[in-house]
């Protein structure tokens, strides 16, 4: 899977819980929490996403580095998101 | 019985139960009434308590208010509105003023009957309709009977009032014939009756055209709009609720008032459907009332120049048919 | 037979519009299915049907608004004769105009808008205030009244003529009518609740040291977020102050035995909904966390249930992720209870004699004085407290 296919897939889950938001106005390098207003319960539910669609255990402590569309793009091509 | 006997059983029944009511006016003991309300009852209860006054209505009234002011529950006939004038400096500036003035020390229970209104070619000194004058004074009570019923009722609950009570009859009523419940309590003399209820528009009037105003209903219902009647019976206070709620419901009013229509009764009923109901019509406000003349002698001018049934049928069919 | 009637989704709703049917005439429904779909000034809602049997008779057509109460469609129920109907009919179809309703009015021909007049639209004032309430232009009609006067008959007619087509709901339309929804129900709280406000701190050091280690052992899709131990510690608290859990209804509180907490969620943009987690207090933390997930995302996608709106006994609202340290709700009636959770905190804590660093969490309670005093709503935020100090309880 490329970066761009990884970015692809983040985006579709970061829809599923703000299915109002305009995802194309999303800064990579800006913290997603504070772009979209989400909340713990969300974040929660992207983390899920992205654990389904990329078959990686995330653990809690690896959260801070999913606060960005980057970081979230580097997270899962280091750790084998397939 | 009539609504002539309906106000003389009251008057009777007022005398007979207090000490303190006694009657007093133009021609109201030997005559018995320029409208003859009074007839028998000098016989009955002797002059101290029937009283025939001085053609000066200022003196009469007054001394009617100073009896009122002793303790007394006078009931003072005025023979036509026209006349009242005479007393409205008393009527003005000491009855409906007093309480007020006094702060509260002095009231003045006193009830004023007054024939009202045209269509007795009795010209223009003695057939006008001056009531909603009255009705802009704050500090005195304006009732309407249209009604046998109301004519007996609303005197007796008048004199249980502690400030003045004017009474307006309507003079082409006094013969009329209604149910009289001579048992009844006091009855209510605040607010309007539906007397007709209907959807499409709301008629809204009060003594002698309350009738006028039925038979063009009963018109109007055979062509099939159904017109609401509101019998206001008291001018002051006005019951507006009860206006305002059945213009919400058929969102069309007409006034039919037999006061002239220039700054008058019907132009305060008019805006205060306008001030609290306006999202609510669907017409601009209508109004049946007098030709602005003084009241003509002649049979026909006279007729032509008060409201007449056929005039409100036609306000109501202009508002209601449809233009397309 | 039963009546399925449009239901009432909070205290706050008088009329709703349906937006469709997902079954038809018979078709056969069973408890707990969704029927139907209903837009309140709120949300889109998915109604559910509290009958099992066969759709009978559908009496409102999708596009219609009507009052909350207003029959929409006659079921069966199982085992009752189809014959049923006939003594019923009369009943279910109570005014003339109830039979015309399923003919779809074919839409008149819509007339230009006249260009010859530009200036002001000749209405009354009725038609024009009926006008704005339905969304119809005045422009586009044809005044019948004297001058050519829009009536009110004229917008009725025109507001019958467009009633099949479902009108398109702008967002911010949606939105603004979700804030005048939110201002009544608040405004008539503070008008009728006399408000009381309890507020506490708690030491969450256990709670939160019993979460990280419990999270260490669970999937990603297992794990908790310590809202849910909150919503389930004021669940059970109520077990201990039932009184908290009721509903004012004419005039006196109606104490209520089943436990639905309102968990209030924000909505991005503005707006706020309070949808109910069913029997809270019997849910285990794994339920609970599932369907308070499944909640919030279904709250942002628009696709709640009517009894997820209408069921809640008590509201918890927590705005601690906003930095907020204690709130003070407005109760939502007919509730009578509301708890607020701030944000957890490291702060200097005595405990023992020693000044430690522990992380505290303030819990408020904002009550319906009417129902209960301060001191029972005391009891009901120190045995909040003494449930959160026992984590592995929950």
């Amino acid at each position: 899977m490329t970066k761009d296919e990884i970015r692809g897939t983040v985006l579709r889950a970061l829809g599923q819980i703000a299915p109002e938001a305009d995802l194309s106005q999303l800064k990579p390098n800006l913290r997603i929490r504070d772009q979209l207003d989400i909340d713990s319960m969300d974040l929660l539910n992207f983390v899920i996403g992205l654990h389904k669609e990329f078959k990686v255990e995330i653990p809690e402590a690896d959260y801070p580095k999913l606060a960005t569309l980057d970081g979230c793009v580097d997270y899962l091509a280091s750790h084998g998101g397939t | 019985m009539t609504y002539r006997e309906a106000a003389r059983a009251a008057i009777r029944k007022a005398l007979r139960e207090d000490p303190r009511v006694f009657l007093m006016g133009e021609d109201v003991g030997g005559y018995g009434g320029a409208f003859a309300v009074s007839l028998g009852l000098l016989e009955e209860f002797g002059p101290e308590r029937i009283r025939d006054a001085p053609l000066s209505e200022s003196a009469f009234v007054g001394a009617g208010i100073g009896a009122a002011l002793g303790g007394m529950r006078p009931i003072v006939e005025i023979m036509t509105v026209n006349f009242s004038m005479l007393a409205m400096d008393q009527i003005l500036n000491n009855a409906a003023t007093l309480r007020h003035m006094s702060g509260g020390q002095f009231n003045v229970p006193l009830v004023v009957r007054v024939a009202t209104g045209g269509g007795r070619q009795m010209a223009a000194q003695h057939s006008h309709s001056l009531e909603g004058w009255y009705a802009h004074i704050p500090g005195i009570k304006v009732l309407t009977p249209a009604t046998a019923a109301d004519a007996y009722g609303m005197l007796l609950a008048a004199l249980h009032e502690p400030d003045p009570v004017f009474i307006f009859e309507h003079a082409t009523l006094y013969p009329l014939e209604g149910e009289v419940d001579e048992a009844a309590q006091l009855i209510d003399i605040v607010h309007a009756s539906v007397t007709r209820k209907g959807k499409d528009v709301t008629l809204i009037t009060y003594g002698g055209t309350l009738g006028k105003t039925m038979q063009a209903a009963d018109r109007l219902a055979q062509e099939g709009i159904e017109a609401e009647v509101i019998d206001l019976r008291s001018l002051r206070p006005l019951d507006t609720p009860t206006i305002l709620a059945s213009v919400a419901k058929t969102h069309r009013a007409i006034v039919v008032d037999e006061g002239w229509r220039t700054g008058s009764f019907s132009a305060e009923i008019s805006a205060q459907i306008v001030e609290n109901a306006f999202d609510d019509l669907d017409a601009p406000v209508a109004r049946v009332c007098s030709a602005e003349v003084p009241m003509p002698y002649a049979k026909h001018l006279e007729t032509a120049a008060l409201p007449k049934v056929e005039e409100i049928v036609s306000a109501a069919r202009e508002m209601i048919s449809r233009h397309d | 037979m039963t009546e399925f009637v449009m239901p009432q989704l909070g205290a706050d709703m008088s009329a709703g519009k349906l937006l469709g049917w997902r079954k038809n005439v018979g078709e056969s429904v069973r408890r707990g299915d969704i029927i139907a779909d209903v837009e309140t000034d709120k949300a889109d809602i998915e109604i559910e049907v509290f009958t099992s049997g066969v759709i009978e008779k559908i009496l409102v057509q999708p596009g219609e608004k009507v009052p909350v109460g207003t029959v929409l469609a006659i079921i069966r129920q199982e085992g009752e004769a189809a014959k049923a109907e006939a003594p019923l009919a009369p009943k279910a179809v109570p005014s003339e105009a109830a039979p015309a309703k399923p003919v779809a009015p074919v839409l008149p021909p819509r007339p230009a808008v006249t260009p010859s007049e530009p200036g002001r639209v000749h209405a009354s004032p009725v038609a024009k205030k009926l006008a704005a309430e339905l969304g119809i232009d005045l422009a586009s009609l044809a005044g019948t009244g004297p001058g050519g006067r829009i009536t009110l008959e004229d917008v009725q007619k025109a507001a019958q003529a467009r009633a099949p087509q479902p009108a398109p709901t702008p967002e911010l339309d949606r939105r603004a009518r979700m804030r005048q929804a939110i201002a009544a129900a608040m405004a008539r709280s503070k008008r009728e609740i006399p408000h009381y406000y309890l507020s506490t701190a708690i030491d969450m050091s256990r709670v939160m040291a019993w979460l990280t280690q419990e999270n260490l052992k669970r999937s990603v899709e297992d794990r908790l977020v310590y809202g849910v131990l909150l919503v389930k510690a004021v669940a059970l608290a109520l077990h201990d102050v039932p009184e908290l859990n009721s509903v004012w209804s004419a005039g006196k509180a109606v104490q209520l035995t089943d436990i639905h907490v309102g968990a209030a969620i924000s909505l991005r943009g503005g707006g706020l909904i309070a949808p109910a987690l069913h029997n809270t207090d019997r849910q285990s933390l794994d339920e609970l966390m599932k369907n308070f997930r499944d909640l919030v995302q279904r709250a942002r996608a628009g696709s709640l249930r009517s009894s997820e709106l209408s069921d809640p006994t008590i509201t918890v609202t927590s705005l601690g992720e906003q930095g907020v340290e204690a709130v003070f709700g407005i109760i939502y009636p007919p509730q009578v209870a509301l708890v607020g959770f701030g944000k957890i905190t490291e702060r200097p804590w005595s405990s023992g004699g020693q000044i430690v660093s522990r992380p505290v969490l303030t819990a408020t309670l904002s009550g319906d004085h009417r129902v209960t005093d301060g001191h029972r709503g005391g009891l009901f935020l120190a045995a909040i407290d003494r449930i959160l100090q026992e984590p592995e309880k929950l």
